[in-house]
């Protein structure tokens, strides 16, 4: 049984009780990071008021609490993404750019050779683009791009031809600047046809709607949890068991081995074999509060909940200040998410920005870490839009009110 | 609470519409300094003239928000046929304008006082020092002019 109703979710949600210059706090940056509800809030708490201790081996009662609550983690987000393999599958790191730094140091060090190819998009985030270049700079590689076209989408025209030679596809799941939603399926689909694997970047899908890594077909996901209620400092690394079995380690230290002696080591098997080092363990704790309280509203839910705010804003934008505001991003709902990245004419996104600042009102000004996309549009920022399952109609009022207020300063 | 009238300013406002200096100069005899500011994409050119220690020309492109255009256009006004030594002294002085509180913080101190008068219209920037993530906005011109003149054929 699921319910859904984002006017308690904001109740749920500490920092939205905030007043900013005067206003009540309208949050549009869940793109950046989302706001954790007190849920998680409180089950980090918890563990370092009572359960702290560090993970794995030690007998005591509070370790194996410990231990308990970061296995469960594993296990939790297994089941939230439906990791055939179950925990097993799941790899804790520091954050998405890591674990995409690990998919590259690991597997694409073993894997990739001069000659191969990894297939990347022009819609990619910095985290899913400098990993492979830093790789083909040690390897020799080629690093392609699939375009991305005119009305923000991308260019699947060319794509068996893009596809000779690649080993590797690696995709965002949905756009952190346009709101683009990929076709995983059908770019697994194309991907597994010439041979090749598929990864995708989850970063933003992945709390704004339903994942299911066996339903897609793919073979590596990146995400973290502070994009979906959780706290910063902990990411999430997936592949199927049999790929990961193979995978040498990134990182080395303690909790990555089986041995170790003044010859060498021997690293251990499963997961631990990729998190050396005390993990984020508190933050364990609170991923699995945030999987539980996202499961509980819904991902399907909170996907049509952020289509309806999108949907609403977009219409409101055009009718609003047609000629004046610009939204770099599909107009068409299908297949879109609640990023809506302006191009204000005459107000650069900073300014912006800072005017809506005055109204306590939170979007961010920038390059969003995807330049090659920035520059495919011609553009160096954009004021980004991100919506979040405690999102109400009202942000969007209030958004609207402070753009009509910093565009008349601007004149 | 720092209100948004001390950081957008009239002379700001009409140095980002109309900025001075806008353009490019031949180089050689001119040396061209890029300067970006990496997280927010901001991009600037500074052409820089000197002849007998004198900054004869300066002219500037690039773009950004109307804190980056407008301090460089203002900075292109500030420092045009001055000696490098006067505009050596400037650059100093706005560089103290804008990190002065947080210098004052790590000594534990009072922020120096700068010579507002000094700085002329310059002065119309100290408004930013209130919302300090803007102030690598304000600077990026000048450190790209501190680098264009250690450029300079000795």
């Amino acid at each position: 049984m699921t319910s859904f109703n984002a006017a308690l979710v904001r109740a749920d949600t500490p920092q939205l009780t905030r007043v900013i210059n005067g206003y009540p706090i309208t949050y549009l940056d869940s793109g950046a990071t989302s706001l954790p509800p007190r849920a998680v809030i409180e089950a980090m708490s918890r563990h370092y008021e009572l359960h702290h201790a560090n993970v794995h081996r030690s007998v005591f009662q509070t370790a194996s609490e410990a231990t308990e609550a970061y296995e469960g983690a594993r296990l939790a987000i297994a089941k939230f993404i439906n990791a055939p393999g179950g925990a097993e599958e799941i790899v804790f790191t520091k954050n998405c750019t890591e674990s995409f730094n690990l998919l590259a140091r690991s597997w694409g060090r073993d894997n990739l050779k001069q000659g191969d190819v990894v297939l990347l998009s022009e819609m990619e985030h910095h985290a899913n683009i400098v990993p492979w270049f830093q790789l083909r700079d040690m390897l020799g590689f080629e690093v392609r791009f699939i375009p991305v076209t005119d009305d923000f989408r991308l260019d699947l025209s060319n794509i068996d031809e893009l596809m000779k030679g690649v080993k590797l596809l690696s995709v965002t799941g949905m756009s952190n600047v346009l709101g683009t939603i990929n076709p995983i399926k059908e770019l697994s689909a194309i991907a597994h046809k010439h041979g090749a694997l598929i990864a995708v970047d989850a970063a933003q899908s992945v709390a704004h709607s339903v994942t299911d890594v066996k339903d897609l077909d793919v073979d590596f996901m990146c995400f973290s949890a502070h994009k979906m209620l959780g706290p910063t400092g902990i990411g999430i690394f997936w592949t199927r068991k049999e790929i990961l079995r193979d995978m040498p380690p990134f990182l080395g230290g303690g909790g990555m081995i089986a041995d170790v002696s003044v010859d060498g080591y021997t690293p251990a098997n499963g997961p631990t074999r990729f998190e050396a080092g005390t993990p984020p363990i508190a933050e364990a704790a609170g991923l699995g509060a945030a999987v539980t309280y996202l499961t509980g509203l819904g991902m399907a839910n909170i996907a049509q909940h952020e289509h309806d705010l999108t949907g609403d804003a977009l219409t409101r934008l055009e009718l609003e200040f047609s000629g004046r505001i610009r939204v770099i991003g599909p107009r068409d709902m299908t297949n879109r998410g609640g990023v809506i990245s302006i191009d204000v004419d005459g107000v650069h996104p900073h300014d912006v920005a800072q005017m809506l600042d005055q109204f306590g009102v939170c979007v961010r000004p920038g390059h969003h870490c995807a330049k090659p996309l920035m520059k495919r549009f011609g553009l160096n920022a954009t004021a980004r839009i991100s919506y979040g399952p405690y999102s109400l109609v009202r942000d969007t009022d209030m958004l609207l009110e402070a753009l009509h207020s910093a565009i008349g300063m601007f004149g | 609470m720092a209100g948004l009238e001390d950081l957008y300013k009239e002379i700001i406002m009409d140095h980002y519409r109309s900025p001075r200096n806008r353009g490019e100069l031949p180089t050689p005899p001119a040396v061209c300094t890029e300067g970006f500011n990496p997280l927010c994409g901001d991009q600037i050119t500074v052409y820089i003239d000197v002849t007998d220690g004198v900054l004869k020309d300066i002219k500037i492109t690039g773009q950004g928000c109307s804190i980056s255009q407008s301090s460089s256009s203002l900075m292109s006004a500030a420092v045009k046929g001055k000696s490098l030594e006067q505009v050596q002294e400037t650059i100093g002085t706005f560089k103290q304008l804008m990190t002065g509180h947080e210098t004052a913080l790590e000594d534990g101190g009072e922020p120096e006082k700068v010579d507002i008068r000094a700085l002329g219209e310059l002065a119309a920037l100290q408004g930013v020092v209130k919302f300090p993530v803007r102030i690598k906005c304000a600077v990026l011109a000048w450190n790209t002019l501190s680098q264009a003149l250690s450029e300079l054929p000795s």
